[in-house]
């Protein structure tokens, strides 16, 4: 204004003195929004056991800074496995996820939803389904899966995409009836990617054989743990020379398990 | 009852229902039509556009990203497939040239809800209410950016209520959907065109693609202005319209102010039909029309 009257010497300037508060309480409430969205962000962020992400998805933290919850991935899907959570359904609201005991993978070989994927939320270097990890299978019922009690149930090892590879049968005495054998479903990392068709197939009740996410299922060595083994192998000759291997005591009476050489 | 009230009311009676409402008819539309082409494919199994307003994909080959989402995305420190950047690049191209705010008016499901809100506070009079600062949807924005920054997490998609509304059409109603009633309640108690012309982070982003908009309307006719300030009542952005409608002589009749999102509606309400929609560098002026005695029959006659 041409009128305003420059107050000099009192040093208040009611103009300034405005501006300065407009920028304090916008400062206020950008960081009260910045903490309200940071504050809601890190609480979307667990996923609950039960729920899978489909093939080729990012840890979950990388997930959720990539996914754009689009649901292109759930359209390309043909089987219908894919679904955007809702609110109450565990996943940030929005992020696509199934449960394998509703619908499980079916391991698509041309993994529509990864193509369909714009953000790489679902990594496109996905290109061969074997190597999906969505989570791994667990047999968690040991006391309720029917091949557990010496029966031939089998039908988790009979659907599996990748049979003897993800699920072998492993035979064990039965000691209940002392002459019968008992086979066991055993589930191989290296192989499993999670697809979830077992759990979907487990014929109890209450499934036997589960797909969790792989922190849990998995486990983690620490970093610093080498095996012996593999080190002499690796190095071809034995890593602390002139080491005596005295002989292995064995167990007394021969046993049906394997003896180690 | 005031004008103020209800606006355009003396424009439907001097041009009758379609003229006085004609942009606003097309905007509900563009809007109803956008989401029709995303919703003819779940609903009835023809598959035009898949996907949401988050990103797309028509006809398997046009990929569409809105690029806040792929802003927020690369703060939070991930790098988007060539898919999403190509769509993003795409859609900034697009708003960059026609304006951006244009998505706030013509394609955003919010502003109905908005507008109605705004409709429902004429009529019950309610008044200004809490007078938030218009560039106060900045600071919002820049808070999104930084809680995705530090978060690590495309962080509005949690509470985006555009997405909420496609979600919930496409994907099934989601309790989402409730953030749209709070929108609705916020603008018609707390705030006058609260959410859209003073919060909405995604108004802020594609407002400032909106500097070089090439669709702008013109108050060309300012000098048929009689000041009944209907424009002013209707308008969500009420003020981008006086440095047109009021400025002298040869200076420029464009709406310049990037916070107009071109609805159109100060054209349909004016009873003068002082307003036009152009593009922006129209500097066309209409002869000042006689002093007196011209009413709006003479006007058309002269035409």
């Amino acid at each position: 204004m041409a009128n305003s009257e420059k107050k000099g010497g009192s040093g208040f300037d009611p103009k300034r003195r405005r501006a300065l508060k407009d920028m304090a309480t916008y400062c206020v409430g950008a960081t009260a929004i910045t903490a309200f969205l940071a504050g809601l962000g890190g609480l979307s962020r667990s996923l609950p056991a039960a729920t899978l992400r489909p093939p080729g998805a990012l840890p979950e933290r990388e997930f959720q800074s990539a996914c754009v919850r689009c649901g292109l991935c759930v359209r390309d899907c043909p089987y219908n496995t894919l679904k955007l959570a809702e609110v109450g359904d565990g996943p940030a609201i929005g992020t696509p996820y199934f449960i394998a005991r509703s619908v499980p993978c079916e391991m698509c070989d041309n993994i529509p939803c990864v193509k369909a994927c714009p953000t790489g939320a679902l990594d496109h270097s996905l290109v061969k389904i074997d190597k999906a990890r969505m989570g791994q299978a667990v047999l968690t019922g040991r006391e309720t899966c029917l091949n557990m009690q010496g029966l031939r149930c089998d039908v988790c090892y009979r659907v599996c995409p990748l049979i003897d590879k993800a699920i072998t049968l492993q035979m064990t005495h039965n000691a209940r009836t002392s002459k019968h054998a008992i086979f066991e479903p055993v589930v191989h990392a290296d192989a499993c990617t999670g697809c979830g068709k077992c759990e979907k197939a487990c014929v109890l009740d209450e499934t036997a054989i589960r797909v969790l996410p792989i922190a849990l299922a998995h486990g983690e060595q620490d970093k610093h743990y080498r095996r012996g083994w593999e080190e002499k192998n690796k190095a071809g000759k034995e890593l602390v020379p002139g080491v005596i291997d005295l002989p292995d005591r064995m167990p007394a009476p021969p046993s049906l398990s394997k003896v180690p050489q | 009852m005031s004008t103020k009230r209800n606006p355009g009311v003396e424009a439907r009676e001097v041009h009758g229902f379609f003229v006085a409402n004609w942009w606003l008819i097309l905007r509900r539309l563009s809007q109803l039509g956008i989401l029709m082409l995303f919703a003819v494919g779940p609903l009835l199994g023809v598959w035009i556009v898949k996907g949401t307003l988050a990103s797309s994909m028509t006809f398997g080959v046009l990929p569409l990203t809105d690029p806040l989402m792929l802003l927020q995305s690369l703060v939070a420190r991930h790098m988007p497939e060539m898919l999403g950047l190509v769509g993003a690049a795409i859609v900034l191209g697009f708003y960059l040239m026609i304006g951006g705010r244009v998505y706030c008016s013509w394609v955003c499901p919010i502003n109905p809800v908005t507008d109605l809100a705004a409709w429902a506070r004429r009529r019950l009079d309610i008044g200004k209410g809490w007078a938030l600062k218009s560039q106060s949807r900045y600071w919002v924005l820049g808070g999104v950016l930084a809680a995705s920054a530090l978060t690590g997490t495309i962080v509005f998609e949690l509470i985006n209520p555009i997405t909420m509304v496609y979600r919930s059409v496409l994907f099934g109603l989601s309790w989402g959907l409730s953030l749209v009633i709070i929108i609705f309640l916020f603008d018609l108690f707390v705030a006058r065109d609260g959410w859209c012309g003073h919060i909405c982070p995604v108004g802020a982003f594609y407002g400032l693609l909106n500097s070089s908009a090439l669709v702008r309307v013109s108050a060309r006719g300012r000098s048929r202005c009689d000041e009944c300030m209907d424009c002013y009542a209707v308008c969500p952005e009420m003020h981008v319209i006086a440095p047109a409608l009021k400025a002298q002589g040869e200076a420029t009749p464009i709406i310049l102010n990037r916070d107009c999102t071109a609805c159109g509606r100060c054209i349909d309400v004016c009873p003068e039909r002082v307003f036009s929609f152009t593009h922006r560098f129209d500097q066309r002026l209409d002869e000042p029309s006689p002093p007196s005695g011209a009413d709006h029959v003479q006007l058309k006659e002269v035409a």
